[in-house]
């Protein structure tokens, strides 16, 4: 037993130090392979629901949009570039200190410079999907109680009872919400619930190719997100509203709301 | 998938500017929205100058009384169509009343709405009228006889104790209200005030501002409808009811002014981090509908025509032109103050760094085209009240055509001349 702690604390240990390929086997392989268990599944205490969460490593995002074609296949969002569950945003400021921000479209591979690059002074990519909310307003607004909480934290919209009001998206203050066009009920990131609860990773996270989003279980002392909260200065979008987000940032820029 | 709406979204993109998030292109409340609570605060606005007669008993406002009382009945009923056109299932509407979300202002629409109509406008009309609709159910031949039997729920007692009863129940029920008017609208302000993500909405005065605007419509609209409807049935107005309603008009648009103009203010003052997208916007895509149709000719213009009439000796004719005139504007400049709330909150992003843009479709369940048919439902609804029972109670007018077998009663005190039974077989 005693062998068996000192292991999990070693591991938990090395594993800041391993860094990208410790996480890169989890995104890679199923997790199951990769680290025994499901990185969000792993350590969970017995009768408690797992509190999933997502972590963002802002200076990993290379803008590859793989994350976006990957949640618009997996979720059967409407490829059209007005409905996302989730995008990536290009910020550039220039060296006159102006502000140019834009979000990336799907498929494009390689995104291009959205001002000459003799006039960049520094630029990144961000991603956003829905915080899933601790303290969400859009659940708060619903006449009707359509989108709730899960056990493990997730905001769903039950699309059978959505009566299509649209107060949710407008009580959402990341833009993370929208109405999809053939249901006519609203629509958001679900940390894919259906891959999630079978141990698997959503579809995002599951492509990104640098590991910049990091998936799993809040209060598992033993997974790359704990690792990450640990070991990075953490940021949440728009904290002064109080919606406690469960989406979190490393490495995040002031401008970026 | 909708291929116009890909089509309008795909039009609508071009016209963005700066950077809004992606899902935020369209304008999700449409004109519908701004009809809802325009429409409330006509009903709410209405009832308060009617309950002027009855709790603070402006004696010169009672010719307009059952007027008003109508007509806020009438808006009322419309009041949920607008929400219903725009919801993506309207067909799940009752879901508001069955599983409603008891953290949700939305969620408790259905509640407020219902003691609105029910308990407050439907009880005082149903007592008002009581007395005459038994009188007008004894002289009308069927199947009028039968509805105005059914309207009075069958009663049959004109006795002097029973309408004293009657009188002292709308009484009564006016001081409910009251507040329930009060409740009504402030509670439709509170949908948008409460929106914490929304800088634009997010005050606690907007309650109060969009009550205020709201008796200011109200009082409005029936100046407009009692000084069109008047001539229309031959008769001539009465200028001291008019004169007193314009005062009141008067006085409420200096507070409704006074309250925006303070939000603005204080927006202005505290300057948060919302303000350089909201300046963008008030002096860009809503200059218009802000600076000159709501404060200018919504608000200025006709509080300066009012001020012009208490302060020069204006002609009969000068002053109900000048009434009338500042009405009409005043209407448009609420409509506007309606459109600036709900448009105007949706065409900044959240990531406060851009602007989206409104188009109106014409056709569509969500187009100019239903929003006037809506605009125009509660007037024939109205006109089809009247008709039935009709409002004019007054004294120095004789009985109304259609019901000329009523014998005509004093204002306040509707006490049966003839005793119980009689009017009816005189006709027959």
């Amino acid at each position: 037993m005693q062998r068996r702690g000192f292991l999990a604390g070693l591991a938990a240990f090395l594993a800041p130090i391993l860094g990208l390929p410790f996480r890169r086997a989890r995104a890679d392989g199923p997790p199951e392979q990769a680290g025994g268990a499901p990185p969000h599944a792993a350590g969970k205490p017995a009768g408690k629901p797992r509190r999933f969460g997502m972590a963002i490593q802002v200076d990993r995002c290379i803008g590859c949009t793989r994350c976006m074609d990957a949640c618009k296949a997996e979720n059967n969002v409407p490829k059209e570039p007005f409905f996302f569950r989730t995008w990536v945003e290009q910020y550039t400021i220039k060296t006159d200190g102006e502000l140019v921000v834009r979000s990336l479209k799907t498929g494009n591979g390689k995104p291009s410079e959205s001002v000459p690059e003799r006039e960049i002074m520094r630029s990144f990519f961000v991603p956003k999907l829905c915080n899933q909310c601790d303290h969400p307003p859009c659940v708060q607004v619903c006449p009707v109680g359509a989108t709730f909480r899960s056990p493990e934290g997730v905001v769903l919209v039950d699309e059978e009872r959505c009566i299509g009001c649209r107060y949710c998206i407008q009580a959402c203050p990341y833009g993370a919400r929208y109405l999809h066009p053939d249901t006519k009920t609203a629509d958001k990131c679900t940390f894919c619930y259906h891959r999630t609860t079978r141990d698997l990773l959503p579809a995002c996270v599951e492509v990104c190719p640098t590991s910049a989003r990091i998936f799993g279980d809040l209060d598992n002392v033993a997974s790359p997100l704990t690792r990450f909260k640990r070991m990075k200065k953490i940021h949440t979008l728009k904290p002064d509203l109080n919606t406690e987000p469960k989406v979190l940032y490393s490495d995040l820029d002031g401008v970026v709301r | 998938m909708n291929e116009e709406l890909l089509h309008n979204l795909a039009d609508l993109s071009k016209q963005v500017w700066g950077y809004i998030y992606p899902n935020e292109i369209e304008v999700h409340w449409s004109i519908m929205i701004v009809l809802y609570p325009y429409l409330t605060g006509l009903v709410a606005g209405a009832f308060i100058l009617a309950s002027l007669v009855k709790v603070f008993r402006v004696k010169e406002v009672q010719p307009a009384y059952r007027l008003a009382m109508l007509t806020a009945l009438s808006f009322l009923l419309i009041a949920p169509l607008p929400l219903l056109l725009h919801l993506g299932h309207p067909e799940r509407n009752f879901e508001i009343l069955l599983t409603p979300n008891p953290s949700s202002a939305m969620a408790m629409f259905g509640f407020v709405y219902l003691w609105y109509l029910m308990v407050v406008l439907l009880l005082e009309i149903w007592f008002d009228f009581r007395r005459d609709l038994i009188v007008w159910g004894r002289a009308a031949s069927w199947p009028l006889s039968w509805f105005y039997r059914a309207a009075s729920l069958f009663s049959n007692d004109i006795s002097d104790a029973a309408v004293r009863f009657d009188k002292k129940a709308v009484q009564v029920i006016t001081v409910i209200g009251i507040p329930s008017a009060f409740l009504l609208h402030g509670y439709v302000g509170f949908i948008f005030g409460s929106i914490k993500a929304n800088p634009w909405w997010s005050s606690v005065l907007i309650p109060i501002v969009f009550l205020f605007s709201a008796i200011v419509s109200g009082i409005s609209l029936v100046l407009l409808l009692y000084m069109v409807i008047t001539p229309l049935r031959g008769k001539s107005l009465n200028m001291a009811c008019i004169d007193k309603i314009a005062s009141f008009l008067f006085y409420a648009v200096i507070v409704d002014f006074s309250l925006e103009a303070l939000d603005f203010i204080h927006r202005l003052y505290e300057s948060e981090e919302s303000i350089k997208i909201l300046s963008h916007m008030v002096t860009g895509k809503l200059f218009v509908s802000l600076f000159v149709m709501q404060v200018l000719l919504g608000m200025v213009l006709p509080l300066g025509m009012i001020v012009l009439v208490k302060t020069v000796s204006c002609s009969e004719d000068l002053r109900k032109l000048l009434y009338f005139t500042s009405a009409i504007l005043i209407q448009m400049g609420i409509f506007a103050t309606r459109w600036n709330v709900v448009i105007g909150g949706q065409l900044f992003s959240k990531s406060f760094l851009g602007l989206t843009t409104y188009k109106m479709e014409v056709l569509g369940l969500e187009g100019l085209l239903v929003a006037l048919v809506v605009l125009a439902l509660p007037l024939v609804v109205l006109a089809i009240l009247i008709k039935l029972m009709p409002p004019w109670h007054d004294e120095d007018e004789p009985g109304p055509a259609a019901a000329g077998e009523t014998p005509a009663t004093p204002a306040e005190l509707p006490a049966p001349t003839a005793s119980a039974p009689a009017p009816a077989p005189d006709v027959a």
